[in-house]
C-alpha cells in the first residue's frame, strides 16, 4: 500500500472547501488552512441570491434546505417599484422580459461546456482541451441553433446598455438589470462585454437553490469534514515553500512549517504568486503578467444598525427582506461609474441591500479602492452620499441609524487577504476570463511551479458563489498531479 | 525602480559623446556610424591601420554608447542572479562576469557584462537598450535600476601595448589587475575606474569616468604618443572592431542572431545552447527567468547552432549559404565573416540547422565574389572549431608582458 498523498489548501473560502472535499473523497489527506476565524471566505458577505452549482451538491452529497427564493425589487423613485422573480417582472414589459430571460438563459447554458471544464489551452492542445472546445462549439451551434448563435455572437462582446436599450423601455427595469451586470466590478453599463458578465451571472443563477450564506458554509464544512478534510482556522499562510522547483509546503505567520505533496491556493492570484510564492520562483514575464490583472475593488459594504425597521412608501413591510436595488435608470448607473474612473466615489451611488431584523447590509457602488483623497478622509462623505440616496426611498431612515459600519475595498482586502479587495479576486472581463484567467500560463489551475495549483475565484470560471473553480481545480489536480 | 532622467537632445539624430571633440580630430574619413544614438566612427583612418593597432600596438575606442545600468539595493545580487542564466552569486566586488539573459521561453534577449563595483553595487553593460526588461524583471525585488549610459564616459584601450601605454600615462597598479578585475585609480587627480575587459580577445582595458573628465583622460593617454612619442596609439572604428571580435569568437546579439525581443516569427530567436553558450547556463542554481524552458530544451536534441567556421581558400564568405557538401543541401547561412590578417584565414560565424542534434559532418560555403567586377562562384570547405579563432597568452597573463 502506498502512503496517501497529502494536500494543503491555502484558504477556506467556499472554493477551498469544495476543492478540499473533492480531493479528500479521492483519498488524499487534505488540510485547509484559513487565516480568518471562520470558514467560507467572502460567502459571508453575499446577499445569498446565488448558490452552488448543482453538480457539486450531487458529487459531494450536500443537502441544502432552500428557503423561499429571494426576489429582487427595484425601488422606483416615485414609489412605483418593480419586482423581479425568476422569469417574471411586474408591469407592461412582463412578456418582453420573459422572452429576454429565456433567450439569455439559453446563451448562458451554451457557455456550460466552458464553465464546467478546465479552459482549453490554445497551444499544445491535449485531448481534454479538444473535447472542451468541441462541446462548446456543439453547444453554441446546435444547442442554440443557427439564428440564436448569430445573435449570441453579436451580443456577447457588447455592453449591457446597448442591449437593454434595444429590448426595453422602462428606465427602472433597465437600470436594475444593468446593475446586475456591473455590480462587483469596475465597469459601467456602457463598458464593453458587460453582457458577458450578465451571462455568467445568469449561468450561475439558472435554476439553482437559494440558501443562506451561513447554511451553505456549514453544509460545506460538514461535507469536507465527512470526506476527511482537516480544517484549521486562524492559520495564516505566510509563504509557500519551494524545493527543486516544486512546491513542498507552506509556512504560517507563526513560523511553523507544514509540508504536503500538493499545495492549492484559494487566495487570489496576486497574493498567491507575488506574496506567498515570491517572484524569485517565477520567470520575469510571468511575474509581470500576474501583477497586471485588474483587481481593484469598486464596491463598499455599509452595514446600518437601525432603531426601527425602515418604511419604504409603496413597499409592504413583508417585502423589506427581499433584495432591494436602487438603480433608477442606466444613465444614473453610468454616471455613478464616471466618478470612480477618476478615483472619486459616486456622489449619487447605486446599491443593493438586504434587511435582516434591524440590520441593513448594503453593497454601494462605486467606491474605488484607491480613492484620491484616501478612505480615511472620504469614508464619512461616502456614507453620507449613500444615506442621502436611501433617504429618498425610505424617508426618515437616516434619523434611525444607530451605527454605520463602512467596509471599503481596502478593508475587504485586509479582512479577506485579497489583493485589491475585488469581489471576484479580479475583474470578470473577456481579457481576464476563460483561458486568460487569471493570466495565460496559469489558466488551467496549474502554475509554473510544479505541485502548486489555484482553486479560487482568481481561476476560471471566476467569482460568485458557484464552487466551480474549486471543483474544476480538484478534477484537474486529480488528473495531472 | 526609478530610471534616472538623463537630458537627451532629441533634435539631434547623433548625440556627441563626451570624447566627441577628439574623435572629430581623429576621424579623418568622417565615416560615422550611429551606435545607440551616438556618433561613432565606422572607420577613423583606414581599417588596416586600425586593425593592426589592435593586434600589434594600442587602440582606443569610445565605449560611451554602450548601454550601462547601475543596479543597487538590498536585493541587487539576487535580482541579477534571477536575471541571467549563470550563477553570479559568487561574483566578488571588483570582478566582472560575462552573462546572457533570456525571456520566459529561454530565448536570449541580450548579452553583457556585470561589474560588481563595490559590495552590492553593480553595473550591467549591454549591447542593446534593456531598461524596460530590467525594470520588468524587478517586480518583487528591492532594487534601484538607473540607466547611466549618458552619465559614464567609457574608453576601451586594447592591444599588446595597452598595459605599457596606460602605465606610461601614469596609471598605477595595472600589473596586478587580473582579467575580469576592476580597480579604482587616480590619474592626475581624476578618479577613473579601470577594468581588464574588452572585445578584442587580446590584452586590454576599459576606463570608466565622469564625462566631465573625458577629454582630460583622453589627452593624458594620447600624450604618451604625441608628446613623448613612445607608442603607436590609434583611434579605431566599428569596422576594425568587427574583424577582431570575430577572431576572438565574440558574438553580437541582433547581428549574429535575432534577439528574443526583436524576433517576430517563432523560432527565429535563439537559446543560449543554440548560440554555443551552454557553458553560461546553470541548470542547478535557483530559479531564473527562462530556467524551466532551458531545462526542457536541454533534455531534447538541439535544433540549431551558431558555429565558428574556418574556411579553405582566401575568399570571404559574405552572406553565404552553407551546405552539407559542395552543391548539396542548404543547412544554414553565414551571419558574420572576416578575413583574418593575423591568421591569414577566412573566418565565419554560421547559423546552421542541426540533424538530430548534430552538426553535419561537412560544411561548405557557397561564395560569390568579384574578379575585376566579374562575378564568380567559389565553393569553400569549412572546419568547425569550438575555441576562439585567435587568442594570445598575454590576454590572461598577470602581470602582462611589457611588449
Ligand atoms: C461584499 C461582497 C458581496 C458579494 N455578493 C455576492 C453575491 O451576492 N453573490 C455571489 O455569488 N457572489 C458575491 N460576492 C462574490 C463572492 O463572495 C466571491 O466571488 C467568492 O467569495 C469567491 O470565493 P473563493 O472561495 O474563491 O474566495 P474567498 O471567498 O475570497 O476565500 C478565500 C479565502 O482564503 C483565505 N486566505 C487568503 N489568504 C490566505 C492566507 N495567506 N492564509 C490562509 N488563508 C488565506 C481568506 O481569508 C478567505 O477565507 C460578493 C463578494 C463581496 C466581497
Amino acid at each position: 500500500m502506498t502512503k496517501a498523498r497529502s494536500a494543503i489548501i491555502i484558504g477556506g473560502g467556499h472554493n477551498g472547501l469544495i476543492c478540499a472535499a473533492y480531493l479528500a473523497r479521492k483519498g488524499l489527506k487534505v488540510e485547509v488552512l484559513e487565516a480568518r476565524n471562520t470558514l467560507g471566505g467572502g460567502l459571508a458577505l453575499t446577499s445569498s441570491h446565488m448558490s452552488l452549482h448543482a453538480s457539486i451538491l450531487k458529487d459531494l452529497k450536500i443537502k441544502l434546505t432552500s428557503q423561499a427564493p429571494v426576489k429582487t425589487i427595484a425601488l422606483g423613485p416615485d414609489g412605483e417599484h418593480l419586482c423581479f422573480s425568476g422569469n417574471t417582472v411586474d408591469g407592461p414589459e412582463a412578456a418582453r422580459y420573459a422572452a429576454f430571460r429565456e433567450e439569455y438563459l439559453a446563451y448562458a447554458k451554451a457557455l456550460g461546456p466552458l464553465m464546467l471544464n478546465t479552459p482549453p489551452r490554445l497551444k499544445d492542445f491535449d485531448r481534454a482541451d479538444a473535447m472542451t472546445f468541441g462541446k462548446l462549439g456543439w453547444a453554441l451551434r446546435f444547442g442554440l441553433g443557427e439564428e440564436a448563435m448569430r445573435e449570441f455572437l453579436r451580443v456577447a462582446g457588447m455592453n449591457v446598455y446597448d442591449v437593454l436599450e434595444e429590448r426595453f423601455s422602462a428606465p427602472l427595469l433597465k437600470g436594475a438589470l444593468a446593475y446586475d451586470a456591473i455590480i462587483g466590478c469596475h465597469v459601467g453599463p456602457r463598458t464593453p462585454n458587460t453582457v458577458l458578465n450578465f451571462l455568467m451571472r445568469l449561468f450561475h443563477d439558472s435554476g439553482q437553490q437559494r440558501v443562506s450564506a451561513a447554511a451553505t458554509t456549514s453544509a460545506l464544512e460538514e461535507a469536507a469534514g465527512k470526506a476527511g478534510v482537516t480544517m484549521k482556522c486562524g492559520a495564516k499562510v505566510a509563504s509557500i515553500l519551494v524545493q527543486s522547483d516544486k512546491a513542498v509546503g507552506v509556512t504560517l505567520d507563526t513560523g511553523e512549517a507544514l509540508r504536503a505533496d500538493i499545495i492549492v491556493s484559494n487566495a487570489d492570484a496576486k497574493t498567491t504568486f507575488l506574496d506567498l510564492l515570491g517572484t524569485r520562483h517565477l520567470d520575469a514575464l510571468f511575474a509581470h503578467r500576474i501583477s497586471k490583472p485588474r483587481t481593484d475593488g469598486d464596491v463598499a459594504r455599509l452595514r446600518l444598525s437601525l432603531k426601527a425597521r425602515p418604511t419604504v412608501p409603496g413597499l409592504p413591510d413583508s417585502d423589506l427582506s427581499q433584495r432591494l436595488v436602487i438603480a433608477p435608470d442606466m444613465r444614473t448607473v453610468e454616471r455613478a461609474f464616471n466618478a470612480s474612473k477618476y478615483g472619486e466615489y459616486s456622489k449619487e451611488p447605486v446599491m443593493d441591500m438586504m434587511l435582516d431584523g434591524r440590520t441593513l447590509s448594503i453593497n454601494a457602488a462605486y467606491a474605488p479602492l484607491k480613492l484620491k483623497e484616501g478612505w480615511e478622509a472620504g469614508a464619512e462623505g461616502f456614507k453620507a452620499a449613500v444615506l442621502t440616496v436611501l433617504e429618498r426611498y425610505a424617508p426618515g431612515l437616516s434619523a434611525s441609524v444607530e451605527t454605520a459600519e463602512l467596509m471599503t475595498p481596502a478593508d475587504m482586502a485586509e479582512a479577506f487577504g485579497n489583493a485589491g479587495g475585488h469581489w471576484h479576486h479580479g475583474e470578470m472581463a473577456i481579457d481576464q476570463a476563460f483561458m486568460m484567467r487569471p493570466v495565460h500560463g496559469t489558466a488551467q489551475y496549474e502554475t509554473p511551479v510544479a505541485g502548486l495549483y489555484l482553486c479560487g475565484a482568481a481561476a476560471h470560471p471566476g467569482g460568485d458563489i458557484t464552487g466551480l473553480p474549486g471543483r474544476n481545480a480538484a478534477k484537474r489536480i486529480l488528473r495531472t498531479a | 525602480m526609478t530610471p534616472a532622467a538623463s537630458p537627451i537632445d532629441f533634435t539631434r539624430t547623433h548625440a556627441p559623446s563626451p570624447f566627441h571633440a577628439r574623435l572629430l580630430d581623429h576621424t579623418i574619413t568622417q565615416n560615422w556610424a550611429t551606435w545607440n544614438g551616438y556618433q561613432t566612427p565606422r572607420v577613423a583612418d583606414t581599417v588596416a591601420s586600425e586593425y593592426f593597432a589592435i593586434r600589434s600596438a594600442c587602440s582606443v575606442m569610445d565605449l560611451t554608447p554602450m548601454e550601462k545600468y547601475r543596479i543597487t539595493g538590498p536585493d541587487a545580487g539576487d535580482y541579477l542572479n534571477r536575471l541571467v542564466t549563470r550563477d553570479v552569486t559568487k561574483l566578488k566586488p571588483g570582478r566582472v562576469a560575462y552573462a546572457v539573459w533570456c525571456n520566459d521561453m529561454g530565448r536570449v534577449i541580450d548579452d553583457g557584462t556585470i561589474f560588481h563595483l563595490s559590495e552590492g553595487v553593480y553595473r550591467l553593460c549591454a549591447q542593446h537598450h534593456q531598461l524596460d526588461w530590467l525594470l520588468l524583471s524587478s517586480i518583487g525585488f528591492d532594487v534601484t535600476i538607473t540607466k547611466e549610459t549618458h552619465d559614464v564616459a567609457a574608453l576601451a584601450v586594447q592591444g599588446p601595448t595597452s598595459f605599457s601605454v596606460l602605465s606610461a600615462a601614469g596609471i598605477q597598479g595595472l600589473d596586478t589587475l587580473k582579467p575580469f578585475g576592476i580597480t579604482s585609480v587616480d590619474v592626475a587627480g581624476i578618479p577613473v575606474t579601470v577594468s581588464r575587459t574588452g572585445f578584442t580577445g587580446d590584452l586590454g582595458y576599459e576606463l570608466w569616468m565622469d564625462p566631465e573628465h573625458a577629454l582630460d583622460i583622453w589627452d593624458i593617454i594620447f600624450n604618451v604618443k604625441f608628446e613623448r612619442g613612445l607608442y603607436d596609439i590609434r583611434v579605431i572604428g566599428l569596422d576594425a572592431l568587427e574583424m577582431v571580435r570575430i577572431e576572438a569568437g565574440f558574438i553580437m546579439p541582433g547581428f549574429d542572431f535575432n534577439t528574443a525581443d526583436t524576433a517576430v516569427r517563432a523560432d527565429f530567436d535563439r537559446s543560449p545552447y543554440e548560440l554555443g553558450l551552454g557553458w553560461l547556463v546553470d541548470l542547478k542554481k535557483p530559479h531564473y527567468t527562462g530556467k524551466r524552458a532551458l531545462v526542457a530544451e536541454h533534455a531534447r536534441p538541439a535544433k540549431s547552432r551558431l558555429i565558428k567556421l574556418i574556411l579553405d581558400g582566401n575568399k570571404v564568405p559574405s552572406g553565404s549559404f552553407l551546405f552539407d557538401r559542395e552543391g548539396g543541401e542548404n543547412v544554414g547561412a553565414v551571419m558574420a565573416q572576416t578575413w583574418s590578417p593575423i591568421l591569414k584565414r577566412a573566418l565565419a560565424l554560421g547559423d546552421i540547422t542541426l540533424r538530430k542534434g548534430q552538426v553535419p559532418s561537412e560544411l561548405w560555403a557557397e561564395i560569390y565574389y568579384q574578379k575585376e567586377l566579374k562575378w564568380k562562384l567559389h565553393w569553400a570547405k569549412g572546419t568547425v572549431t569550438d575555441k576562439p579563432f585567435w587568442s594570445h597568452p598575454r590576454r590572461s597573463a598577470t602581470p602582462p608582458h611589457s611588449t
